[in-house]
C-alpha cells in the first residue's frame, strides 16, 4: 500500500473508527467497507478534508451479495477520485435486507442524483432525503428490481402480459 | 414513494395556468427527435422561446446490459460492450477487457498494447467526427458533415479489414485480440497510412468552414457554459471537463496500456461553452493522429496474443483441427459452461473514452463470468447537468448544447 493510500485509510479509520467494517487492498485498489449510518459524513470527510480532497464524484452503484456473502445482503459502492493527489478510493456501505435504506449524497455531489435513482430502480434501495426518488430506467409501473440476484434473467412474466399480436387480432 | 409518469406534467412542477401576460407551453423534445440522436426525452416548459424548466427522461432504450453481462462468460460480454457506445465500440471493448485482464492478472504483449492504443485512438477520432459532423448538421452546416463522414468511412473500412465488421467490432479477447495471431492484414496499414497522410488536411478544411464562421460563433459562443465547480459537482469528465479548464486526462494521469510511452498534449478550454467543447474535440483529433503515428513507430514485431498455454486464449486453428488437445482447449474456452475462470475478487479500471471516463467495475465470485458487471458510462453523468445549463436559454440552444455533450443513448440507458 502506498504512503498516500495509507494516510487516507488511517485518517478515515481514526475519524470514524466505529463505522469501519473492513479495509482491503487488492490489485492496487483500496476498499473501505463501512456501515451505512454515517455515509454522508464519511464521504464529506473524504471530499473536504484538506489533505484528502476526493472532490470528483466518479460513480455510485449497487451490489447484491446474495450468492457471495458479505457483511449484509446489499452494498452501495462509491468510487471517488482526488485530482490533487491522483488517487482513487472505493467506499462500500452495506445495507441489510428488509430495510433497504441509506442516506442520499446528492447534498455533496449533484451528480449522484441519477446514479442513486438507478440503484433504487435496479436494487430497490431507497435513498433518504433524495430530491426526486423515482425509477429512472424501467417504466414507473414496472414490478420488481431487475438487478437483484433473485430476479430472473427472463423477467417475472411482466413481458408476457403484453398483448401478443397475431394474424387474427392484428388491426 | 414512486410518482406516476403523469407527475411530469403535474401542476406542482409546471405552471399551466393561463394569464394574459404569461402563457407557458409544455414541449416534448424527443424521445425520437433527430437531435437527440437516440432516445432521450426532454420535457420542457417554455415561456415564449425561453426555456424555463427542463426535465430529462431516460429509459426508452433500456436493454439491461448489466443484468445480461452477469449471465455471460467473460469473452461473451465483449459483444455487449459494443452496443453501449455504438459510435466508439473499440474503446468500450478495450476498457472492459482491461478490467478482466486485471482480474485475471494477465499482462498482454507489447505489440497488442500498441495495437490497442492505435485502434482506440482511431475509434476516438471516429467518435469525434460523428459528434462534430452531426453537431454541424443540427446547427445547419451540412458541408463539414460530408467532409468528416468521408473520413469516418475510411476508419470503418479499416475496422472492416481487421475484424470483418464495421460498427460492432467486438475486437477484444482476454489476453489480446480475437484473430491475427501472427499478422495484422497489410491492407490495414496501407489504409491507415493513406488516412494519416490526408486526415489533418480535412480537419483544416473543416476548421476553415466552422471556426471563424459567424453563424457558428453566434450559435455556440457563450451557450451552455459549464463552470469548473460544476465539473466536480456533476462528475463530468472527458472533453466536457477539459473544455471547462480542468486539465485532466486519464491517459496521462493514470496511464494504461502503454500510454505513458507516447507524447501528446491535453487541449484545455477556458469558458466551457459549446464552442470550447468543439475546439477541444478538434484538437483532440489532431493529438490522436500524433499518438497513432507514435504507436505505429513503436509497435514491435512478435506475438499479438498471450501464450495459449495460459488457457485464456484460443489455440491456433492448425492445432484445433489436427490435435485432440487443441480441440479440447478450444472447447474449454468457447463452451458457455466452461470458459476461463478466475478467483474471487474485484477490479475497476478507469479509461479515457472519447466522451470521458469510461470504467468497468467487475466483481468475480470465481465463476466463468462477472458476478457484478457495472459500467460507469460518461454520457450518463455528463447529461445530468443539462437542466442547469439549458434553463434560461432559448429553445434553439437545446440542439447546440445536446450535441456538444455528445449524446449516446446506449450509454444513458445501458
Amino acid at each position: 500500500m502506498t504512503d498516500t493510500k495509507n494516510r487516507v485509510v488511517e485518517k478515515v479509520k481514526s475519524a470514524f473508527s466505529d463505522q469501519i467494517l473492513d479495509v482491503s487492498e487488492a490489485l492496487g485498489e483500496t476498499t473501505i467497507s463501512v456501515k451505512r449510518d454515517k455515509i454522508v459524513d464519511i464521504l464529506r470527510f473524504l471530499k473536504e478534508e484538506d489533505d484528502l480532497k476526493f472532490e470528483l464524484f466518479i460513480d455510485l452503484c449497487g451490489v447484491d451479495y446474495l450468492e457471495m456473502g458479505g457483511f449484509e445482503r446489499f452494498a452501495v459502492v462509491y468510487h471517488l477520485y482526488s485530482m490533487v493527489h491522483n488517487q482513487r478510493i472505493r467506499i462500500k456501505a452495506f445495507v441489510p435486507e428488509g430495510d433497504e435504506k441509506i442516506d442520499s449524497v446528492v447534498s455533496l455531489w449533484a451528480g449522484a442524483n441519477w446514479a442513486e435513482r438507478e440503484v433504487f430502480d435496479m436494487f430497490g434501495i431507497t435513498f433518504n432525503h433524495h430530491p426526486d426518488m423515482r425509477r429512472i430506467l424501467c417504466p414507473d409501473d414496472f414490478e420488481g428490481h431487475p438487478l437483484k440476484k433473485d430476479y430472473p434473467l427472463e423477467g417475472t412474466g411482466y413481458r408476457e402480459s403484453f398483448l401478443k399480436v397475431t394474424r387474427e387480432n392484428a388491426q | 414513494m414512486e410518482k406516476s409518469f403523469d407527475a411530469l406534467v403535474d401542476e406542482e412542477q409546471f405552471d399551466f395556468e393561463y394569464t394574459p401576460h404569461e402563457e407557458k407551453m409544455l414541449l416534448n423534445f424527443g424521445p425520437s427527435h433527430p437531435a437527440t440522436h437516440g432516445t432521450l426525452r426532454l420535457v420542457m416548459e417554455l415561456d415564449g422561446e425561453v426555456i424555463t424548466k427542463v426535465m430529462p427522461e431516460l429509459g426508452y432504450l433500456h436493454h439491461g446490459f448489466e443484468k445480461l453481462g452477469e449471465h455471460r462468460t467473460y469473452n461473451q460480454v465483449v459483444t455487449i460492450t459494443d452496443r453501449m457506445n455504438y459510435v466508439s465500440p473499440l474503446n468500450n471493448n478495450f476498457s472492459y477487457i482491461l478490467a478482466v485482464e486485471k482480474l485475471f492478472g494477465i499482462e498482454v504483449t507489447e505489440r497488442a498494447k500498441y495495437f490497442r492504443i492505435l485502434l482506440a485512438e482511431l475509434s476516438r477520432i471516429s467518435d469525434h467526427l460523428v459528434c462534430i459532423g452531426t453537431q454541424g448538421v443540427d446547427l445547419g452546416a451540412f458541408t463539414p458533415f460530408l467532409y468528416l463522414w468521408k473520413e469516418r468511412e475510411n476508419i470503418y473500412q479499416m475496422f472492416e479489414i481487421i475484424s470483418g465488421t464495421r460498427l460492432t467490432v467486438s475486437y477484444a479477447r482476454i489476453g489480446g485480440v480475437p484473430r491475427d495471431r501472427e499478422n495484422i492484414p497489410p491492407a490495414f496499414f496501407q489504409k491507415l497510412n493513406a488516412f494519416l497522410a490526408t486526415f489533418e488536411d480535412t480537419l483544416d478544411e473543416v476548421e476553415r468552414l466552422l471556426t471563424r464562421n459567424k453563424i457558428w460563433l453566434n450559435r455556440t459562443k457563450d451557450v451552455g457554459v459549464i463552470s469548473k465547480e460544476d465539473v466536480f459537482q456533476y462528475g463530468l469528465t472527458g472533453p466536457v471537463a477539459r473544455a471547462s479548464g480542468v486539465e485532466w486526462d486519464i491517459r496521462q494521469a493514470e496511464p494504461y496500456s502503454l500510454y505513458d510511452t507516447v507524447d501528446f498534449e491535453i487541449p484545455v478550454g477556458e469558458v466551457g461553452d459549446v464552442y470550447d467543447r468543439y475546439l477541444v474535440r478538434m484538437e483532440e483529433m489532431r493529438q490522436s493522429t500524433h499518438i497513432i503515428k507514435q504507436a505505429l513507430e513503436k509497435m514491435p514485431e512478435g506475438e499479438m496474443n498471450v501464450d495459449p498455454d495460459t488457457k485464456v486464449m484460443l489455440p491456433k486453428k492448425d492445432d484445433v483441427y489436427n490435435t485432440i488437445e487443441g480441440l479440447i482447449h478450444q472447447f474449454e474456452i468457447i463452451m458457455t459452461n466452461r470458459g476461463p475462470r478466475t478467483g474471487k475478487g474485484e477490479a475497476y479500471v478507469p479509461t479515457e473514452s472519447p466522451n470521458g471516463e469510461l470504467s468497468y467495475y467487475i466483481i468475480s465470485n470465481g465463476g466463468n463470468g462477472p458476478y457484478r458487471f457495472r459500467v460507469r458510462p460518461p454520457s450518463f453523468y455528463n447529461y445530468q447537468i443539462l437542466p442547469k445549463i439549458l434553463e434560461g436559454r432559448l429553445l434553439s440552444d437545446t440542439v447546440a448544447v445536446l450535441s456538444s455533450l455528445n449524446i449516446i443513448a446506449g450509454e444513458l440507458d445501458r
